[in-house]
């Protein structure tokens, strides 16, 4: 367990703005407590301060997860988002697209979304941007990324993906092995 | 047989009925108008419209028959078909002499019984079944002209048909020919009611033709008719046996419903018989008589029958409940306990020891508990507070199709789920973290637990993290939780399901249980559902009917103490909130449960503390000999065929100390309650001088002193204040305490034992631990 490097933080922060902007902030200077960013078995944590501390009494073999993962650093040094990153990345997400209940499930086996099951999208959505998947009663289901600009998304016809798949609260059985 | 009902139906035009029975009642209110058929009884068949409404309560025709008789207006028309029906009645009386000759010549034996016998079937069952042309064929034939208006309808090709029917039906046997009557497959228990007759059969076909171009009224007047004219039949009326007794109530039946009142009928006969065939299979005499060694060895050669081992499983049970007047002359009770264990090990496939054992457990309860255990356990679910509201989800689930409730007054999170729809391990819900599917039993380590915001807490064994995630929730995501288990795939599942339920307060670690001291202490609480033999949850796993034995168990039971100790090491005597550990074990073995306690009892500073669970039954306090403590009773057993979860084991210790006693005490303490009592003291005494602090012998001291409350009452506020104070002063203070405690202890020890200050009681007992407690571990002491 140690702290992220520079580099490191750089890639995350970057990555996490996609989705949340500058909610990063909020995260980090939380008021119930300091919260911090750790790193471990290329994993990043995000864990109350007191906790990690107590975390560190643990041995590495033997440390299996604390506070919440939200994702890890692959073998090329980039970042990769995990689902279970999701309740901190749903209440401060700019953009949100939300799927009808026929496309939910469709969702949550891991496919992308189409016109046809979106419900709604925020205004001014470009594309590629980092969006959050929820059900139409405001549920997070997942995120992904905006195939198409909100603009684009009224013209489409129905069978156009909208949204890339990118996690889905459905990996919490279907990959339950993979989580971290 | 709704085919043949419909193609059967009355007349060319009624092609509509088969929409009827689709079930559109407009169609039906439509079809009424230039239609001579009745349908208000028909109304009541309806699918739709019987699981709308209630049904009026069907009288049965007898009772119906007073209100029906009494004197109503009739209208103009009833009136005229009064007058029709009596001038029909009366000439087919009339007529009645001459037909069974008639009858005799077409029907071959007719006799007495006439073609009415044919035709006698009331309105109901002329709407119920389409096969009322053939029946009625006969009748049309000879006496044609009171039904000929109906039969009108009726195209030649039909007649025709109905004709050669009844040919074909001309059976030797009038009954038969009855039978014949119906072509379908229901002839076997289509029979004529009992009370209609012909005339009532004239009228009502005459009256149906009437009825329709009335409104409703009419039905009335059938009844009514039916009733005159068969009481006036009833006489010479021939039955057939069983199936015309129930003939009247038949009628308002719907035909499925008549099917399964004879399926009923046959099962119960079967039984009845098999029961019968069973009797005179076994020896019957007044008192049981155990089988002889030639048939237990024939039934280890040859499978046994189990219905034979089931009567005889009943029979033991019956003499071992009044042993003195049923038993049979020079058997002894083990020999009747014997067979039974042989016997239900057979019947239940269970291996010979872990049916000992739960013989021991449940001696009168044992068919009860293995009946139970090959039923499963109603699947409960819980609410994951930290997300949703229990009263959100349920409605949530309600709309998926689930079909759920509250799990009982003892949890506010929990719910049991008779059915469901959808899979519920999978619904968004479950993914979104509002719930997670977990046995009721499992709620209820956690409730003795009782966490609170802000505490450390140790699970040792977590996965999958039911419990974990439980405790996080009722610490609303505060304070710290280490969640441990040895095993690094099922970690896996408590991270996913940590990580689902959204908690963050909580750190996942794969260390062996019995090393955890090593890694971290001083935690507030600590809960340890120990890993087990799983005897109170066979009705999951039924492996453990058969792979369990006295190995197993006594391996279960050592890890289980090691852990047990280890807990008991992590946790925090001084915690201002806590020091409570919870054992629990999903076995109801007694050696892995009060045997576990009892040993850690002896080797920790620990003591037993209520629950604080409100149902469930006592631990036991002997069992084979062994004798426990007295306040195993604080501990709570949860059983699946009393309580239907799985059964359980849940104890509660309040750890006083953090010291560990010394290690020659442990060895010796079963000898003798002198021995022991000395030993104990001896131990102390020899101890304090190096362990500066031994509360237990504090406690000791003062528990022994029955008039020393001056002396414990000073020494009350400084062990309040320790608590509060850093750890060296601590020990200061309770070396003093415990050189002051042990010179009055020594004098007094032989004196009074049991006699219990109430203020050193209190006194020891900051939390919410009552008072008897202390006061039963003393006692413990002098029963050894």
């Amino acid at each position: 367990m140690r702290p992220l490097t520079d580099e490191e933080t750089k890639a995350f922060f970057e990555k996490l703005s996609k989705y949340i902007g500058e909610s990063i902030k909020q995260l980090i200077d939380r008021p119930d407590g300091a919260y911090c960013f750790r790193l471990h078995n290329d994993r990043v944590f995000y864990v109350r301060e007191d906790l990690m501390k107590k975390a560190a009494h643990a041995s590495r073999e033997n440390l299996v997860s604390f506070g919440t993962c939200f994702g890890k650093f692959t073998k090329s040094g980039k970042f990769r988002l995990h689902v279970t990153a999701l309740d901190f990345l749903a209440p401060y997400a700019k953009f949100k697209i939300w799927v009808k209940p026929s496309a939910e499930q469709q969702f949550l086996y891991g496919h992308h979304i189409m016109k046809n099951g979106l419900g709604r999208i925020t205004e001014n959505t470009q594309q590629y941007q980092g969006i959050i998947v929820c059900a139409m009663n405001d549920t997070p289901l997942g995120f992904g990324v905006a195939a198409k600009s909100t603009q684009e998304c009224r013209h489409t016809d129905p069978m156009t993906i909208v949204a890339f798949h990118q996690a889905d609260v459905g990996e919490y059985i279907r990959s339950e092995e993979h989580l971290l | 047989m709704f085919k043949i009902r419909i193609d059967g139906g009355k007349s060319g035009q009624n092609a509509g009925v088969r929409i009827w029975i689709i079930k559109s009642y407009v169609i039906l209110e439509k079809e009424k108008m230039g239609q001579k058929r009745d349908f208000t009884e028909r109304l009541k068949r309806g699918p739709g419209r019987s699981s709308k409404k209630q049904k009026p309560p069907q009288m049965p025709v007898q009772f119906r028959k007073d209100e029906d008789e009494a004197p109503k207006n009739l209208s103009s028309r009833a009136k005229k078909r009064m007058k029709n029906r009596l001038k029909k009645k009366a000439s087919l009386e009339a007529g009645k002499a001459k037909k069974p000759i008639k009858n005799v010549v077409d029907l071959g034996s007719g006799g007495e019984k006439s073609d009415s016998d044919l035709s006698a079937f009331s309105s109901d069952d002329e709407d119920l079944f389409p096969d009322h042309d053939e029946v009625e064929a006969p009748l049309g034939e000879s006496d044609s002209d009171a039904v000929e208006s109906d039969e009108e309808d009726v195209s030649g090709e039909e007649e025709v048909e109905d004709s050669d029917e009844t040919e074909e039906a001309q059976g030797p046997a009038k009954k038969k020919s009855i039978q014949k009557g119906y072509s379908d497959d229901n002839k076997s228990w289509l029979t004529p009611s009992k009370k209609s007759s012909l005339p009532m059969d004239d009228d009502e076909s005459e009256d149906e033709d009437e009825s329709t171009d009335d409104e409703d009224d009419d039905m009335k007047d059938d009844f009514s008719d039916k009733e005159e004219s068969s009481n006036s039949e009833d006489s010479d009326e021939s039955t057939d046996g069983d199936n015309d007794e129930d003939g009247d109530d038949d009628e308002k039946l719907l035909p499925i419903e008549k099917a399964t009142k004879r399926l009923r009928k046959k099962q119960k006969e079967d039984d009845k018989l098999a029961e019968e065939e069973l009797q005179t299979n076994i020896a019957e005499t007044e008192t049981f008589i155990l089988p002889s060694g030639q048939e237990i060895e024939k039934e280890l050669v040859q499978a046994a029958d189990l219905t034979l081992v089931q009567q005889r499983i009943k029979d033991v049970k019956g003499v071992l409940g009044d042993f003195t007047n049923r038993r049979q002359d020079g058997r002894s009770r083990k020999e009747y306990l014997r067979q039974l264990r042989k016997d239900l090990c057979t019947y239940y496939s269970y291996n010979d020891y872990l049916m000992g054992e739960l013989m021991e457990l449940f001696p009168n309860e044992i068919v009860d508990f293995l009946e139970s255990n090959e039923v499963q356990r109603p699947v409960t679910i819980r609410t994951n507070t930290l997300k949703t509201r229990r009263r959100d989800l349920a409605q949530a689930l309600i709309n998926r199709g689930v079909n759920l409730d509250p799990i009982g007054k003892w949890s506010k999170v929990g719910l049991v789920v008779y059915d469901a729809q959808v899979p519920l391990g999978a619904t968004p819900e479950y993914l979104a973290g509002h719930y997670l599917l977990q046995g009721g039993s499992s709620f209820l380590p956690v409730m003795a637990l009782a966490p609170q915001e802000n505490e450390k807490l140790l699970d040792m064994s977590a996965a999958p993290g039911g419990k974990t995630t439980y405790a996080a929730a009722l610490m609303r995501n505060t304070g710290l939780i280490f969640a441990n288990d040895a095993n690094e795939d099922r970690a896996k599942a408590i991270v996913g399901n940590i990580h689902r339920m959204g908690i963050t307060n909580t750190v996942v670690t794969t260390y062996d249980g019995r090393k955890f001291p090593k890694v971290m202490r001083n935690f507030d609480r600590v809960l340890l559902d120990a890993p087990c033999s799983g005897t109170g949850v066979i009705s999951k796993d039924q492996a453990v009917k058969i792979n369990k034995d006295e190995k197993d168990i006594a391996r279960c039971a050592h890890l289980q103490k090691e852990l047990l100790l280890a807990a008991i090491d992590c946790c925090d005597a001084k915690s201002k909130t806590g020091g409570y550990i919870i054992y629990s074990t999903c076995s109801v073995m007694y050696q892995e449960n009060e045997d576990v306690i009892e040993y850690a009892l002896k080797k920790r500073n620990v003591k037993l503390v209520s629950t604080e669970l409100d149902f469930g039954r006592e631990g036991f306090t002997k069992m084979q000999g062994k004798r426990f403590h007295q306040n195993m009773k604080l501990t709570r057993r949860f059983y699946p065929h009393a309580h239907n979860m799985d059964g359980f084991f849940v104890a509660k210790l309040k750890k006083f100390s953090n010291k560990i006693p010394g290690q020659e005490s442990a060895g010796a303490e079963e000898e003798s309650i002198d021995t022991e009592d000395k030993k104990e003291s001896d131990d102390e005494t020899t101890s304090s001088p190096i362990s500066s602090t031994t509360d237990k012998a504090q406690q000791k001291g003062q528990k022994n002193k029955n008039n020393q409350r001056d002396n414990s009452k000073p020494r009350s506020n400084p062990k309040k204040r320790k608590i509060i104070e850093s750890e060296t002063a601590d020990k200061e203070e309770n070396s003093e305490d415990v050189s002051k405690s042990e010179s009055v202890k020594k004098q007094k020890m032989k004196k009074s034992q049991s006699s219990l200050s109430p203020s050193g009681k209190s006194k020891v007992k900051k939390g919410s631990t009552p008072r008897k407690n202390k006061g039963k571990i003393f006692k413990r002491k002098k029963k050894y």
